[in-house]
């Protein structure tokens, strides 16, 4: 039998005057592969664990933590890969509702902030706009992000500056509008995050691209923001 | 105390493909609309969709919307109306480009047109030969779409309430639909939506079946809502198996697979569709494909050391075209059967993954129910499209690609119903003295409960019996039983206790208010399913397959019709499949080869 260790961060702002850690010990039957199996085989001891889940596959995003001091999907993590004791902690840097679910206003405010939408005022054909292989090719590695928020909680600038700085995420898909042929606001776009916090803040730590679960690469799509900003202003 | 209440002009519950694209029509139209979800809308279930949105827009070889409604009608078994599928297949090219205006990011082809890959049942001549139909962002389609749709509504300020879930419909003295009640999950609080109109767009109940594709949110939330209010619902027995179901994770992989050239063989290595299926082979629609894998497993032709699955093989289509055009099919090879699917073949079973049923509407997707006479009486105010709602598109067994069409077509198609009929100049109907009383009670009860049972205890034996009796391959006697033990679990979901009684965000109250949903769908399911004498579409009965008897593997006489199943005194009904299109001639009833 393999047995395996939890540390638990808990709390309930009704009944809980701070947050504590609390041991769970689970024995694994062999038909749990990912660490979501294993959660809900722990919330039938004590369904009073949170968490959010949905699609078990790590394409809806819901399952983010800090597993073992990294920021990961329990969907995707392997039991395989974890050992034998597993600490949980809710997303850093962003206020705790309850257990591992974290309050993700700011970071859904800072994603709606870089006009998240494609922006084409030219009266549209009546078939599909056209645009080549190559220019699609440049919206792979960036079109992907669930939002899951691994990346902009793992990130120091987006802990201390969480209400200024956009962070990897929000970053990522304003790159991902700016490198659409079919959109037509890169100069509002670029302006938006010309501002020593909005973009500047990434000291290329690159914890982001370290965490995502998709494997997406947010430095380098900031990279790309800054590169467009100083050749702008040259 | 009273509760908070809050007024739109509509309400639409559920934040996936049909309801953002409701909420966007409403939104343009500068209506007061609320979104309701219980997950951040880029959660819902829509975003796992991978293969592709079937339009016949030619972009890759001749195709045009006739051929597509052909494939449609043959493909739901005729049992699908064909005026609801011309109206989608026509719309098909158009909400398609809309949403290539919208910023969606489908792939291209050399020319810069949307690419388009093959699909099971999807044809070119009438069933001659595979056409790409299926409009594709690599295998993402699902996520590229939600997300597109979600962007588009923040640019329209639709109102959202992000993890709210939504209760009961509130109708009132005339039966007319004017709000429901929601419970917030971060409070625990149960507010009242006032509104003009309610859409319901909940998607499907998928969660009732143990091995399933769906997420865990798909626990048939509108359809435990409708049942509870008197609606009833429609073709409940019309469950499509996907035959690409990871072998022991049930994770989609998408018939995409196929499409771009992937083979289903048997422990010998054989391409056995070539057998069953001659033109469409592994294209052939999904009702037909699971029934010829199971046939094989039961044949003892399966792989395995059990001899209990499919090898889906899509080793000869090359490192390159996997990784451009289903790159996420090698992730979930890599993540959930260990399986390079470049090099090896992946092990897959027929899964759980649509439900055809559901609540009954017309094509501007309102709900309509039988009412002196008239099996298709509206219910003023009261919406539903997508996937919890039969309109009846799918039949007995949808077509690849056609749920994604479905959502954009009917969600539009109900937007700018209300906007037509001029929503915003109506005025509220009151509401009644009770509103809410009813959820409050339901809460209630699981609060002050202190014994009963664990709600997932439930909830897994019915998974467990549904499985068991309403499978792949369906027998009268296996059905029988079915209903006996799903009712008595149904019955013990009556008193389901619930140890943690906290208010903010308990998601064990949540799983335990799902739960009521599920026996709701389950009951329908099981209940009209015992009562088809038939085989058609997705609904296959050994009992009744083909023969003398029933010479098209159906019977058309006595079978062609929707049922329709009540909860209330568990009864059955029944309503004629509408066989006239809008503006072409009718598809005759034929036997469904490939």
């Amino acid at each position: 039998m393999d047995k395996r260790i939890f540390e638990i961060y808990r709390y309930d702002p009704d009944t809980d005057a701070k947050p504590y850690m609390k041991t769970y010990e689970v024995e694994l039957d062999g038909s749990e592969r990912m660490l979501l199996d294993v959660l809900m085989k722990l919330k039938k001891q004590d369904d009073s664990i949170s968490y959010r889940r949905s699609c078990r596959e790590g394409v809806c995003g819901s399952d983010a933590m800090n597993i073992n001091g990294k920021n990961g999907l329990a969907c995707l993590t392997n039991m395989l890969i974890l050992p034998q004791k597993i600490t949980l902690r809710p997303l850093p840097g962003l206020p705790v509702v309850r257990d591992l679910i974290v309050d993700m206003s700011q970071f859904f405010k800072q994603y709606h902030s870089i006009k998240p939408y494609i922006v084409n005022d030219t009266v549209p054909p009546e078939k599909e706009r056209l645009q080549s292989q190559e220019d699609r090719d440049e919206l792979n590695g960036l079109y992907e992000c669930i939002l899951c928020a691994c990346c902009s909680t793992s990130c120091p600038s987006f802990w201390w500056n969480p209400d200024k700085f956009v962070g990897p995420a929000g970053l990522l898909v304003a790159y991902r509008f700016v490198a659409d042929s079919r959109d037509h606001d890169t100069a509002e776009r670029l302006d938006n995050l010309e501002d020593p916090y909005r973009l500047f803040r990434c000291h290329t730590i690159m914890n982001c691209v370290d965490v995502c679960p998709k494997g997406l690469n947010p430095t380098r799509a900031i990279g790309k923001l800054i590169e467009m900003l100083v050749k702008r202003a040259a | 105390m009273g509760l908070t209440v809050h007024k739109y002009d509509a309400v639409v519950i559920g934040a996936g493909g049909a309801g953002m694209r409701c909420s966007l029509q409403l939104a343009r139209a500068g209506l007061r609309v609320a979104v309701l979800s219980k997950v951040f809308p880029t959660r819902s279930h829509t975003v796992a969709a991978q293969g592709g949105i079937g339009a016949s827009l030619g972009n890759m070889d001749e195709d045009n919307w006739h051929y597509h409604f052909y494939d449609t009608v043959k493909g739901s078994d005729w049992l699908g109306d064909q005026d609801a599928i011309e109206f989608m297949c026509r719309e098909a090219p158009k909400v398609v480009y809309d949403l290539e205006h919208m910023g969606m990011p489908f792939d291209r082809n050399p020319d810069g047109t949307i690419y388009q890959r093959p699909f099971g049942g999807h044809s070119a001549k009438y069933g001659e030969k595979p056409v790409p139909r299926a409009c594709a962002a690599a295998d993402r389609t699902g996520h590229a779409m939600l997300h597109t749709l979600y962007q588009q509504n923040v640019k329209s300020k639709t109102t959202f309430f992000v993890e709210w879930m939504a209760l009961d419909i509130i109708r009132d003295a005339e039966g007319d639909a004017v709000g429901v009640t929601a419970l917030e999950m971060e409070t625990g609080e149960v507010a009242i939506f006032h509104a003009k109109c309610v859409l319901f767009a909940t998607g499907g109940a998928g969660r009732i079946f143990a091995a399933s594709t769906n997420a865990f949110i798909n626990t048939g939330d509108g359809l435990g809502m409708a049942a509870r209010a008197g609606i009833p619902l429609e073709d409940m027995e019309f469950w499509q198996f996907h035959p690409t179901g990871v072998h022991n994770a049930g994770v989609l992989l998408t018939e995409g697979c196929r499409g771009e050239g992937a083979i289903l063989r048997n422990k010998d290595g054989e391409r056995f569709m070539e057998r069953y299926a001659p033109k469409l082979k592994d294209l052939a629609p999904r009702d037909f494909i699971s029934r010829c894998m199971d046939q094989e497993i039961k044949e003892g032709r399966g792989c395995g050391p059990n001899g209990d699955y499919i090898a889906l093989d899509l080793t000869h289509l090359g490192a390159e075209t996997i990784m451009k055009r289903l790159p996420s099919v090698h992730e979930i090879g890599k993540n959930f059967a260990n399986v390079d699917v470049i090099k090896e073949a992946i092990p897959v079973v027929p899964t759980i993954h649509y439900q055809m049923g559901g609540i009954p509407t017309n094509i501007h997707g309102q709900v309509v129910v039988p009412k002196e006479g008239n099996p298709n009486t509206v219910i003023n105010g009261l919406y539903a499209i997508g996937e919890c709602s039969c309109v009846s598109v799918h039949g007995a067994n949808r077509l690849g690609t056609n749920s994604l069409l479905d959502l954009l077509v009917f969600g539009r198609a109900a937007g700018n119903h209300l906007v037509e009929t001029a929503l915003a100049s109506r005025a509220f109907k009151p509401l009644p003295a009770n509103a809410g009383d009813y959820s409050r009670a339901r809460i209630a009860k699981l609060d002050d409960s202190s014994s009963g049972e664990y709600p997932q205890d439930v909830a897994n034996d019915l998974r467990k019996s549904m499985q068991l009796h309403a499978g792949v391959f369906r027998t009268q006697k296996t059905m029988d039983e079915g209903v006996v033990q799903v009712l008595a679990i149904a019955e013990r979901a009556e008193s389901l206790s619930l140890k943690d009684k906290s208010k903010v965000f308990n998601t064990a109250r949540i799983e335990a208010l799902e739960v009521a949903n599920l026996m709701e769908a389950a009951k329908a399911t099981m209940v009209s399913a015992a009562a088809r004498h038939e085989s058609r579409g997705a609904h296959s009965v050994d009992d009744y397959s083909d023969s003398v008897e029933f010479p098209l593997g159906r019977n058309d006489k006595e079978w062609m019709k929707h049922t329709l199943w009540y909860s209330e005194g568990n009864r059955l009904d029944y309503k004629p499949v509408n066989l006239k299109p809008l503006t072409v001639d009718s598809i005759p009833p034929v036997k469904r080869t490939f």
